[in-house]
């Protein structure tokens, strides 16, 4: 949803960042407001996922120029931790198998570093499992998987679900979904969006990552977005994704051909 | 007691001592051992004194032996029914019987236990026997102890093993358990010293056909430490599980020298094997498999995951399989590795502080063993006991 005088949540100026001395970004620039929904989509290694991980605080990224701003704070100043308790979520692609954690010791931790930051109590251990069987429902997952390690032995739609769970449990500002759409198939695809849909208010905002249609059939971006070699190259509303499920990418050589002439 | 059954023992052990003399770098099993530490624990005096610190309550159900050296563990103690204790002649039968057959005679550990041993527990075990928890506590001094178990067919034991120890003292232990048919032992051990304290320990297990043997250890802060559970399946057709973790810190040294044979077809095992080095120390994990041609169609997996948490702690391990038979399946891998990145990002990413996300991996790593450890162990908080000396 579009509103002129919506809290700016991120605005992006002229991001560079690089990945062992490679230049992945290359000046991106982009802005989101409260109530509105974002797709990022582009071929691969045009830096979608590069945008996520910098805007989460990945090490292995170094940002070489430009700013990000969250809700008008220097992004790059906070830690990855402190960037999540504020409201900063990152949905990872291949979310992270930890054996030996469980799941629902892991999911707990992370609420309540969530909830401390927001001034609200930390929840003990019963009232964290009532708690979380709430929020089992936003993506119809299985109790079964809290008493299991992190991820471990998760099938991919599991991985998935649980990383909306993590979502729905920590309540973001600005969730960054890389890719969710990975390896689902249509049914856990409808889950998934079903639960991003649920989560979605006029107070926070979503940045996904795609490379197909399907899943904007089930979450409808306010904006679409096509990047390409490290920027932000074309911007447009719904339309411009059925165009590109249409015509596909070749257009992007040809553009970038051009501003290469020019 | 039964020092007449002893001192025959220790004779032979004194005499197989000065034999062998002190190892030597130039013996395989030896060749990364601090052998200074070891001069120095086969130098102590025997233990003549108790721990200073009390031990936590027992669980309800349990039944606790304390062996400390000196005090006869049996006294005033009501066995559950099922387990007796051998006499004189039924000692001098069993004992020795399951070390010769795991081919420890002439091993340097256990003739210096032959040697200094003052004091045996030996036991025979019929039917289902409720959780026995056996504690040796070293207080200062060598504290050299010698413990036998017979499980008859089908007996059925969950033993959860701890040995603590504080200042200049060493364990010097020696456990044979010989298992009957269809027989069943669940075995913890729980070694955890202050890291100034020694440990030589070794576990020989004897399996008949169609038993099962399932270990859990859980050993930490030793300043030189040195286990060897040594199994045989003497006719093949058994089940054997060992779960490992070793956890070292300072300028700890701690090796874990396991050995499994198979001396008849159809055996398993299941072995995991992980270490947890940090500071300057140096844990040695060697892992010995034999199957001869006898044992066709064993199946045995082992798996060495190996932890830096510095740049200055070293890790050698070393799978060892021998394999004659040509029908079996031996799978082995070993990894050696710090912690990953990406695990520590994805917790920090969910608003978990770099610290605290490193204590929960360590937690993780150290729970998928320390879970494995029979319920009695919880009087000893073992995972507590682990995460507090890794605590920075």
């Amino acid at each position: 949803m579009i509103r002129p005088d919506a809290e700016l949540l991120l605005d992006i100026q002229d991001l560079h960042a690089s990945v062992e001395d490679k230049p992945i970004l290359k000046g991106v620039n982009l802005q989101v407001k409260a109530g509105e929904v974002h797709a990022v989509m582009g071929r691969n290694g045009s830096g979608k996922s590069t945008l996520s991980k910098v805007l989460a605080g990945h090490p292995a990224y170094r940002v070489t120029g430009g700013s990000v701003r969250y809700r008008g704070q220097d992004l790059f100043e906070l830690e990855p931790e402190e960037r999540a308790r504020l409201g900063v979520f990152l949905g990872f692609q291949y979310p992270v198998e930890i054996p030996g954690v469980s799941n629902l010791e892991f999911l707990r931790v992370s609420t309540n570093a969530r909830r401390e930051k927001q001034g609200e109590e930390e929840l003990d251990t019963f009232a964290f499992e009532d708690h979380v069987h709430d929020k089992l429902k936003v993506v119809q997952m299985d109790p079964a998987f809290l008493e299991r390690s992190v991820n471990e032995g998760f099938s991919g739609g599991e991985k998935k679900r649980n990383e909306i769970l993590q979502m729905a449990l920590l309540e973001p500002v600005v969730a960054i979904l890389d890719e969710t759409d990975s390896g689902l198939d249509i049914d856990a695809l409808r889950i998934v969006a079903g639960g991003v849909n649920q989560l979605a208010t006029e107070d926070n905002a979503t940045l996904l990552i795609t490379h197909y249609q399907r899943l904007l059939d089930e979450i409808t971006p306010d904006y679409v977005h096509v990047m390409a070699a490290g920027r932000i190259l074309r911007t447009g509303g719904r339309e411009l994704a059925l165009e590109l499920e249409q015509t596909g990418y070749d257009w992007v050589d040809q553009e970038l051909a051009a501003q290469g002439a020019a | 007691m039964a020092s007449s059954v002893l001192a025959p023992v220790q004779e032979r052990g004194r005499a197989a001592l000065e034999q062998l003399g002190l190892p030597n770098r130039r013996q395989e099993p030896w060749r990364l051992t601090d052998l200074k530490r070891l001069a120095a624990v086969s130098e102590l005096p025997a233990s003549a004194s108790p721990l200073s610190t009390s031990l936590p309550a027992s669980l309800d159900g349990v039944t606790r032996l304390v062996l400390n050296g000196f005090d006869d563990p049996l006294a005033g103690q009501v066995l559950p029914e099922g387990i007796t204790a051998l006499n004189a002649e039924e000692l001098e039968q069993a004992l020795g019987h399951t070390l010769d057959r795991c081919g420890c005679a002439q091993v340097w550990p256990v003739e210096f236990n032959h040697a200094k041993a003052q004091q045996i527990l030996a036991l025979r075990v019929r039917g289902r026997i409720g959780p026995l928890e056996l504690v040796l506590a070293a207080g200062a001094g060598l504290n050299a102890t010698r413990v036998l178990l017979l499980l008859e067919e089908r007996a059925e034991l969950e033993l959860m093993q701890v040995l603590l120890a504080e200042g200049a003292s060493a364990h010097s232990h020696v456990l044979e358990v010989h298992l009957g048919q269809e027989a069943q032992l669940r075995h913890g051990v729980l070694a955890t010293a202050d890291g100034a304290s020694s440990l030589m320990a070794h576990l020989a297990v004897e399996q008949e056909p169609r038993s099962s043997y399932a270990l859990t250890s859980v050993v930490q802060g030793w300043n030189l430490g040195r286990v060897e559970p040594r199994v045989v399946q003497v006719d093949g057709q058994a089940e054997t599980v060992l779960k490992g973790l070793a956890v070292t810190g300072a300028e700890q040294q701690l090796a874990t020298h396991t050995a499994v044979r198979f001396d008849g077809p159809e055996g398993e095992l299941d072995q995991l094997q992980k270490c947890l080095a940090g500071g300057q120390s140096h844990a040695i994990f060697n892992g010995a498999i034999s199957v001869p041609r006898d044992a066709q169609r064993t199946n045995a997996a082992q798996l060495s995951r190996n932890l830096l948490l510095s740049d200055r702690a070293r890790v050698d391990t070393k799978p060892e399989l021998e394999i004659v038979a040509d029908d079996v399946r031996c799978a082995h891998g070993a990894t050696v590795s710090q912690l990953q990145d990406d695990e520590l990002f994805y917790l920090q990413s969910r608003g978990i502080a770099a610290a605290d996300a490193t204590a929960l991996l360590l937690r993780g790593a150290c729970q998928e063993v320390i879970a494995q450890l029979p319920a009695a162990a919880q009087a000893w908080r073992p995972l507590e006991r682990v995460m507090e000396s890794l605590a920075p």
